[in-house]
């Protein structure tokens, strides 16, 4: 066990499979001599040669669809999108073939895709969007967000194990901001299994990702026990740990870093009204981004991606309910 | 002035023998393509019967490049086949019957009802399912290639796409990317001159379409998609040089799409010349005579093999029809894959 950053944890991850499983092999722009726009892939190139770390064209279609294409051929392709936005120009890859293949023609499509996602470091709107809701409506894929170096690796270990094409949405906030203790052998972290990040009784929040720092930050804010549940998926998602949390709790916020409308934040809200109704003591409460693109300037993007402040102003408010 | 090579027509049959066919091997293929007709106009039948749920394609005038490029595959190569494209599944082996199944939304059918269609693929015969989003099967296929080509593999990924499709960015990339790595891919145009109603004069500016192999670093090849030995034999190069290793060609299948784009359209705007001109080069009866005059078809044989695929078809339709429905009960099956799904021949 050491301590890692969350982008070695993904990094190491990665480099156990590929050391395990010849079939493993990663593909995307600058990954192979410059080890990737964020160095995930440092120094494999060197290990595994030209062949199992391959420099792709700047060509996201042909990077999904080929991934998809050796996936059926029996290779296990990890292959980076440089940054999660540029995944809409191999949207048509992910949706109408990957997702689609296993349940319409039997043929499954075992592909795991790195989507380096999210703001907070004026990236503006092509470089730090966090597109999980888009994805987590189309039946056949997984997506993955998660939080901590731990489950980093787990589920990107977890991700090419699955035999479906897994969305791996890799926070670039928490690139080097976040480290913790890591195992050094191989486990799995489960897809669709949340983790409770802070065990509380008055007032749960549910969130992924990058926010689980800012509601950790958020409830120290308030004068009240938050259980903050870090979904680490959304695609599966653990519905009955959120469940069992608003059971508990009366009380729910549920909070990300996407934009509000169509955000997938309506979905968890929606399944707490349909199943635990008679449970709540308050209205499910939203904290999300607003509906815009993400802004450039410092100062408008603090006012874009939900800050502490603003989410202890809504956990106090439910509390005092 | 073309960039691209454009190919010689068949010729005597010790030069199709030194192509590596011999004389059962083109009547099999006549057979092929008089199944793959066969079918489709069984198709349309049962259309107008009302027992083909959505609508209806065919690939009729391609019965030659069909046939013709399947019949150059390898048994362990893949290929992602298209609407006008059943001339390969029939060469690959796939059962007419289970063909039937499919146009009608059957249990039995590829995709147990699940598509339609030509939206169907038998894995274990090497073929990938289409998507009707053209020509998102040619770069999965140039990532067939990759495979190959990471495990050292004496394989050959074929992909089609149509002229229509030639104008979209997937082609582009997936071209490009094989031409970059030299994969061991060939490229099918299936320019049957027609996508929907749009011709091909405001589909693309080039005089062929297989000059653009030039801008991706590898040759092209223009063909006369009706003459089935003129096609088989360009595939054949084009399979072996990606086999042995030197990348991808481009080859360009020249016909005429025969119908309307789908059973509802009546292609009231492909002028009528057109079509009778191509009708003079129909692909079967083309080959038909060259088999009477150059392999000593007999009357008998002719017969036999005529008679043959009417049996076939007609005991499939039969088995066809008979197939059930497919249960609503098994919908949510098979969104995701188990880790037993991976048990197949690619997989392991």
């Amino acid at each position: 066990m050491a301590e890692k950053t969350y982008l070695q944890a993904i990094s190491d991850g990665l480099r156990q499979e590929m050391r395990r499983d010849q079939r493993v092999f990663v593909l995307g722009e600058d990954v192979g001599v410059y080890g990737g726009a964020f160095k995930v892939t440092l120094g494999f190139q060197e290990e595994f040669g030209s062949w199992r770390v391959i420099d792709a064209p700047l060509s996201e279609t042909a990077i999904v669809a080929g991934a998809t294409g050796a996936a059926i051929m029996g290779l296990r392709p990890v292959a980076e999108m440089q940054f999660a936005d540029f995944v809409s120009c191999a949207w048509d890859h992910l949706v109408t073939v990957a997702a689609k293949q296993r349940w319409r023609a039997g043929t499954p499509v075992p592909i795991v895709l790195r989507l380096p996602s999210g703001g907070g470091f004026s990236g503006g709107p092509f470089h730090s969007q966090n597109p999980e809701s888009s994805f987590a409506h189309i039946p056949g894929l997984k997506c993955v967000c998660p939080a901590t170096p731990e489950d980093a690796k787990g589920l990107m270990i977890s991700a090419i194990e699955d035999p479906n094409p897994v969305l791996f949405f890799e926070h670039k906030h928490l690139y080097r901001r976040i480290k913790g203790e890591v195992p050094d052998e191989r486990y799995t972290t489960p897809i669709g299994k949340a983790r409770l990040h802070q065990e509380g009784d008055d007032v749960s929040v549910i969130t992924w990702g990058a926010m689980v720092y800012t509601a950790e930050e958020a409830a120290k804010m308030v004068d009240a026990s938050v259980e903050i549940i870090d979904l680490r998926t959304v695609l599966p998602w653990d519905k009955q740990a959120v469940l069992d949390s608003v059971r508990k709790t009366s009380k729910v916020l549920v909070l990300h870093e996407d934009t509000r409308t169509g955000g997938f934040g309506g979905e968890i809200a929606a399944t707490i009204a349909e199943e635990a109704f008679e449970d709540l003591d308050a209205p499910v409460r939203r904290v999300t981004a607003p509906d815009t693109p993400v802004p450039f300037s410092p100062t408008l993007e603090k006012a874009f991606i939900p800050q502490a402040d603003g989410v202890a102003n809504a956990l106090k408010e439910l509390i005092s309910y | 002035m073309a960039i691209a090579r454009v190919a010689e027509p068949s010729g005597s049959l010790q030069e199709v023998k030194e192509w590596g066919l011999d004389r059962e091997d083109l009547l099999q293929m006549y057979r092929n393509m008089l199944i793959t007709r066969g079918v489709e106009e069984r198709g349309h039948i049962l259309y107008r019967q009302g027992k083909i749920p959505g609508s209806f394609y065919t690939g009729r005038g391609n019965e030659a490049s069909s046939v013709g490029v399947a019949t150059a595959m390898g048994s362990d190569d893949v290929g992602t086949p298209l609407h006008r494209d059943m001339g390969v599944h029939i060469t690959r082996g796939v059962e007419p019957w289970r063909i039937f199944a499919q146009y009608m939304g059957r249990a039995d059918g590829p995709t147990h009802g699940r598509d339609g269609n030509v939206h169907m693929a038998d894995a274990r015969l090497g073929l990938l399912a289409m998507v009707s989003h053209l020509p998102a099967m040619l770069p999965v296929a140039v990532g067939c290639a990759l495979a190959f080509r990471i495990r050292e593999e004496q394989r050959v990924a074929v992909a089609w796409y149509g002229e229509g499709a030639s104008a979209r960015g997937d082609t582009h990339e997936g071209m490009n990317f094989a031409g970059v790595r030299r994969l061991p891919v060939v490229f099918i145009c299936d320019n049957n001159q027609w996508a929907y109603s749009t011709p091909a004069h405001l589909e693309y500016a080039v005089e062929h379409l297989a000059d653009r192999a030039t801008a991706y670093g590898f040759d092209g090849v223009v063909v006369d998609g009706t003459d089935v030995l003129a096609v088989y034999r360009e595939a054949k190069r084009a399979i072996d040089k990606a086999r042995a290793g030197d990348g991808p060609t481009l080859i360009e299948c020249q016909t005429l799409r025969m119908e309307g784009h789908a059973v509802h359209d009546d292609a009231f705007y492909v002028p009528k010349e057109l079509f009778e001109r191509w009708a003079e080069r129909d692909p079967i009866e083309r080959f038909r005579t060259w088999l009477r005059s150059n392999a000593d078809m007999t009357d008998d044989e002719e017969g036999q093999i005529g008679a043959s695929v009417k049996k076939l078809l007609n005991d499939a339709l039969q088995k066809a029809e008979e197939s059930p429905q497919p249960d609503p009960s098994t919908l949510l099956e098979g969104v995701y894959a188990t880790p037993e799904d991976l048990d197949t021949p690619h997989h392991k």
